[in-house]
């Protein structure tokens, strides 16, 4: 069962961030991250992150790809224009994504006999323990985020106002 | 059934190595940004991959973290690419090469 859904949602993520690259039109890259932030809320869930598989869905896949859409729509962003790159940034470029898989890859397929397993279901986080741990231990990092976005807030209106309303 | 956790950080893996090809190869300066989101969404899953290894709540506070900073990250971010766009009339990368606005 949880090996039939990872598999499962795995492939989902894996197709949605393919189609990103695919598409040429923007609002289809942004449609196809939603596929990808909900199957990741699924895979969260089945590690047993609930809080943050609901967070997912909710700031992710719902608050951040909606501003995406609502700028796509806003800029009426048409198809991709096809302008070749540097020729640097190909051959440098390519090469180096490949290392940097092939890197990591390496690493974890060494470690795997370090690493356990996941069972459906054998350590849930409820959203009680995690709150015990925020709102005790980190509740400066909690707080000082809340100031962090309260000037996101202001730097966004900031930035997008436009010019000579000053 | 049971799935090794290192299947989980190989999807990790493959899913950040796709938003730096994203980043690379794509030309609107819309689409570049959503690469980045995959790259973060990368980073969070390997994350909880090892919150559960370990069975630490911390990480998945950090998740949470990271998920506030890019909410408030994809506003300021999404705000500079309209004022781009309102400057140059213009989301293609190669033709916004000028620091100056």
């Amino acid at each position: 069962m949880h090996l039939a859904l990872f598999l499962i949602f795995a492939a989902f993520c894996l197709a949605g961030a393919i189609n990103l690259l695919l598409q040429t039109h923007p609002i289809n890259s942004a449609l196809s991250l939603i596929v990808v932030m909900s199957s990741l809320a699924v895979l969260y869930l089945l590690l047993g992150a609930e809080f943050l598989a609901a967070a997912q869905i909710i700031v992710y896949a719902g608050a951040v790809m909606v501003l995406f859409t609502f700028v796509v729509m806003l800029l009426n962003v048409g198809e991709e224009e096809k302008t070749h790159g540097s020729k640097v940034a190909k051959l440098i470029g390519f090469p180096a994504a490949v290392v940097i898989l092939g890197v990591i890859a390496t690493i974890i397929i060494e470690a795997q006999k370090h690493l356990g397993r996941v069972a459906l279901g054998d350590q849930v986080t409820t959203t009680q323990d995690l709150s015990r741990v925020l709102f005790h231990e980190l509740l400066l990092p909690f707080e000082v985020t809340s100031v962090l976005i309260l000037i996101a807030i202001l730097g966004a209106v900031a930035l997008a106002r436009k010019e000579g309303h000053s | 059934m049971h799935v090794p956790s290192s299947w989980y950080l190989i999807l990790s893996a493959l899913l950040f190595t796709l938003g730096v090809v994203g980043f690379l190869i794509k030309r609107s300066l819309i689409t570049v940004f959503m690469s980045i989101e995959l790259m973060l969404n990368a980073v969070n899953l390997s994350f909880v991959t090892f919150a559960h290894e370990w069975h630490a709540v911390k990480g998945q506070i950090f998740v949470f973290f990271v998920m506030m900073v890019a909410a408030a990250e994809a506003a300021v971010g999404l705000a500079i690419i309209i004022a781009i766009f309102r400057a140059r009339g213009t989301l293609n990368v190669d033709q916004i090469d000028l620091m100056k606005l």
